[in-house]
């Protein structure tokens, strides 16, 4: 199995402060992979990386096989890697069916004059984005939501409408960054299956963090954990969990913190 | 050709420098502690010239022209130019402050504009110049080639006192140490117990009493006032404090200077590039390095 | 059905176009009130643009009069050039016609000059830098001997009229809405609402911005163009600080984001103002108070300050009055 994304010896400075420190995996194609690490351990930075909002200092991101750091983040999008955010980034005053429809803008080939006098290939082109967009809605059970302002969503629809709105970029993979993040056991249940439910029918390939580390075993085929920049373990989640390195620096800690 | 950097004109650039540094100062700390470019900066430069101006006529029928009444003047200007801040400050900024940043922009927009036309409107002020009087009798020294009047040395050593003054201030009492929290982190700075809003309320009086000395300095120097004076030379000085970085203090300083002398030179060479000297800097700067000789990078939180 | 909800916006024009002109037929509204009218069109114009640029694409341009002036200088150069070459052009119209569109596309080229570098910036530089710019180009025109220099570009020919103007403007209002509106309007809005959001779903966020800022620009140069041919005259100081902050309060008391609340408020806004001089001149002339016309700015910084404070989205808020909304198919 060939490696869809694949960092290589991947570090990054702030100033003189080290966020993550030679960082190497692969995410093979078609699994949910799992990034676990306590707070300030360099998942996000990890994430703002591969995405194009920063620059490695140093190190190779393979996509496909091809390298892309460096590149503008949209561009990293247009090669197929989407993401969310831990701390909700909706567009709120745009309608859900809107948040969708900007994500599959980039496909559009109408320019200004033919939107600005509507001509006939515009309106062809602005009825499929808006069939593409609802079907992405029934799917993320939002269908009821559609016209709807984004801020008056809940909590828990607007990750469905993040994921939903991700999904909208036609992508290979997929980070979700902290997925579970301010959600009860229930809705945490329901999420994890829509992961995997994404996975199976989008054919996309999802690459996850999370210090949720039920949530990580439950539905991660393969995980990796850090701690200060590098890593500690690496494998199925089974295994990891047993590493008596991950149980001293990470589950230790957390369990003396709960 | 050769007058363009000729002794006489370093010496008019830094006068010019010095008043500018008065007013970039203001600008600096403003954004160094609510993030906020005060668009009506530059207007309390324009009532600490009106101020200065009143204070002279009212303050003359007793005192004769000399360096007295001159203080007073000066005390006065600064008074005047530190309370509209403060007041701007209260009844227009602070009501926004966790507002988005451009709705208190567009109110200081707003402000700008009530000042300049309020004081056009009244007819006491405006809306006409009026000439500025010599309130210390002026005199001329010649070093080499360049003509220096008692003028450059008074703005530059008003310029300089004041300075001295804000450094000591800032690095040395126990306020400045509580302004330099509350610029780092206002929350962190409300926790050790710091009155935030008291601290905010200083920096724009600060501000607005450099900006009001300005006003003076500015006054007795190009002897002629009028409401809108404060629009370029607050941008300017505006200018300035981005060139040294903003929010960095002797950034503003040594920006205004640079921005000082550039703009003589440039106008003794053609004064369309004169007026327009300023803008190619900000634009040069914010192209090639949009934080400034001194500023920091910040990163933004993702 | 569809066709006919598309009908709507031309249909509220035509009932506008109509009554203005019964009015001004049968005598109730005079040649004093048309220019207020036409001033008004024209600040409708001016308004709705810039809207596109700091209410639909959220960045701040503060130097929206400068391509005003730019589309002013431009076409009024062409017109009062042709018109001195042969008085009697016997197509006057088309003249005037391409004259406003080269204008408009000057306007639209200084956009692009002044948006690609500065758009980069966020919020408070981005007006600092299109505040310069705009006074940049005041000041070369106030040092062009070729347009008037100082005096101004004096005996550009009267071609605007009410139906001219009241043409551009149903067409300014029809692209803007049909722009924003569109993919490419929603894009814009995605910057405005979480830019970095905006690039990470695939938006070419620099693009969109520039794009914002060339078409009201192209806008604006139409604008002044019509305004010059309105006045016959272009002057520098018609087009600084002030006359885009007048602008920029047009859009902020009517709402940011919203082109009904421009439109509401450059019409009342434009009353407003020749209301109150007509106040002023008469406390002045009759009651005997010494006031000026500063009062009338006086009072619009007063409003701009409430507005802020009080009454943050304007009297729109981001809402569209439903003639201007373009229907789509449901489900």
């Amino acid at each position: 199995m060939s490696a869809l994304l694949s960092v290589q010896n991947m570090s990054h400075y702030f100033g003189g402060l080290k966020a993550v420190s030679e960082f190497s995996f692969d995410v093979p194609e078609g699994v949910i992979y799992g990034l676990i690490g306590p707070n300030g351990s360099g998942k996000t930075t990890c994430f703002n990386l591969i995405t194009g909002i920063y620059t490695p200092t140093q190190g190779k991101i393979l996509f496909k096989g091809e390298e892309i750091q460096g590149n503008k983040p949209f561009r990293i999008v247009h090669k197929g890697i989407a993401r969310t955010f831990q701390n909700l980034r909706i567009f709120n005053n745009l309608s859900v069916i809107d948040n969708i429809r900007v994500a599959r803008h980039f496909t559009t080939r109408s320019g200004v004059f033919s939107t600005l006098l509507r001509l006939p290939s515009f309106k062809q082109e602005e009825e499929k984005v808006r069939e593409e967009a609802m079907n992405l809605i029934q799917l993320m059970n939002l269908h009821s939501r559609a016209t709807e302002m984004a801020k008056n969503l809940p909590y828990g629809e607007l990750r469905r409408l993040e994921i939903a709105r991700a999904l909208a970029t036609k992508p290979k993979l997929i980070l979700l960054d902290e997925p579970a993040a301010g959600m009860n056991p229930k809705e945490t249940e329901d999420l994890m299956r829509l992961i995997q439910r994404v996975r199976d029918e989008f054919k996309v390939t999802i690459f996850l963090i999370e210090h949720h580390m039920k949530f990580v075993t439950g539905i991660c085929e393969k995980v990796k954990v850090i701690d200060f920049g590098t890593t500690i373990a690496e494998g199925r989640p089974e295994d990891v969990v047993k590493d008596p390195k991950v149980l001293e620096a990470y589950l230790g800690r957390k369990a003396v913190v709960c | 050709m050769e007058s363009i950097f000729s002794p006489q004109q370093i010496v008019n650039g830094l006068q010019l420098g010095a008043i500018y540094a008065l007013i970039a100062l203001g600008y600096t700390m403003v954004y160094g502690i609510v993030r906020l470019i005060n668009f009506a900066h530059g207007d309390f430069f324009m009532v600490g010239a009106y101020a200065a101006f009143g204070s002279f006529f009212m303050f003359n029928v007793f005192l004769p022209r000399g360096n007295g009444l001159a203080f007073i003047v000066l005390i006065l200007a600064m008074a005047a130019g530190g309370a509209i801040a403060v007041l701007t400050d209260h009844f227009a900024y602070k009501p926004l402050r966790y507002k988005p940043k451009l709705s208190s922009l567009v109110t200081a927009i707003g402000v700008s504009m009530l000042l300049e036309y309020a004081f056009s409107a009244i007819p006491m002020i405006g809306p006409s110049p009026r000439g500025f009087p010599e309130i210390l009798p002026k005199k001329m020294y010649h070093f080499g080639s360049a003509e220096v009047s008692n003028y450059v040395i008074v703005d530059l050593a008003v310029a300089a006192v004041l300075m001295i003054g804000l450094t000591f201030l800032i690095q040395r009492t126990s306020l400045g140490k509580a302004m330099r929290a509350v610029s780092q982190d206002k929350d962190a700075a409300r926790l050790m117990g710091i009155n935030v809003d008291r601290i905010i309320s200083l920096t724009f009086l600060i501000g607005g009493a450099f900006a009001g000395a300005a006003g003076l300095l500015a006054g007795l120097t190009y002897p002629r006032i009028q409401p809108y004076m404060g629009i370029l030379p607050g941008l300017k000085a505006f200018i300035a404090a981005v060139l040294g970085g903003i929010g960095s203090i002797p950034g503003a300083v040594l920006g205004a200077f640079i921005m000082g002398i550039a703009e003589t030179c440039a106008t003794a060479y053609n004064s369309l590039l004169g007026e327009g000297i300023a803008f190619v800097i900000l634009i040069v700067v914010l192209l090639l390095r949009p934080s400034g000789i001194f500023g920091e990078k910040t990163a933004d939180k993702i | 059905m569809d066709k006919l909800k598309s009908l709507k916006l031309l249909m509220a024009g035509l009932i506008f176009y109509l009554i203005v002109q019964i009015l001004s037929a049968v005598g109730v509204l005079n040649g004093y009130f048309m220019v207020i009218i036409n001033r008004s069109l024209v600040f409708v114009i001016l308004a709705v643009s810039l809207n596109l640029i700091n209410g639909v694409t959220g960045q701040f341009s503060l130097g929206h009069m400068g391509f005003a002036a730019v589309g002013a200088y431009a076409s009024g150069s062409i017109t009062t050039l042709i018109f001195k070459l042969s008085p009697h052009h016997p197509q006057d119209a088309v003249v005037f016609l391409i004259a406003i569109i080269v204008g408009g596309f000057f306007a639209a080229l200084a956009g692009f000059l002044i948006g690609f570098p500065s758009l980069r910036l966020k919020g408070d530089y981005l007006a600092i830098v299109t505040l310069g710019f705009g006074e940049i180009i005041r000041t070369i025109l106030n040092n062009i001997p070729a347009v008037g220099g100082p005096r101004g570009l004096l005996g550009i020919p009267k071609f605007s009229n009410f139906t001219v103007i009241f043409l551009f403007t149903l067409g300014t209002i029809i692209l803007i809405r049909n722009l924003v509106q569109s993919s490419i309007g929603r894009t814009m809005i995605s910057i405005r609402e979480n830019e970095l959001a905006s690039e990470l779903v695939g938006v070419d966020t620099t693009k969109y911005k520039v794009l914002g800022f060339v078409v009201g620009a192209f806008f604006a140069g139409i604008g002044g163009g019509l305004l010059a041919h309105l006045l016959q005259i272009a002057h520098p100081t018609q087009y600084g600080f002030y006359a885009s902050a007048l602008i920029l309060i047009m859009v902020y008391v009517g709402g940011i984001g919203s082109l009904t609340g421009s439109i509401v408020a450059a019409f009342s806004l434009t009353f407003l103002t020749e209301g109150l001089r007509v106040g002023i001149d008469w406390l002045r002339d009759t009651v005997g108070i010494p006031i000026g016309t500063e009062w009338t700015m006086v009072i619009y910084a007063v409003l701009l300050i409430l507005i802020m404070l009080y009454k943050t989205e304007g009297l729109m808020g981001m809402r569209e009055s439903s003639i201007l909304v373009i229907k789509e198919k449901q489900g």
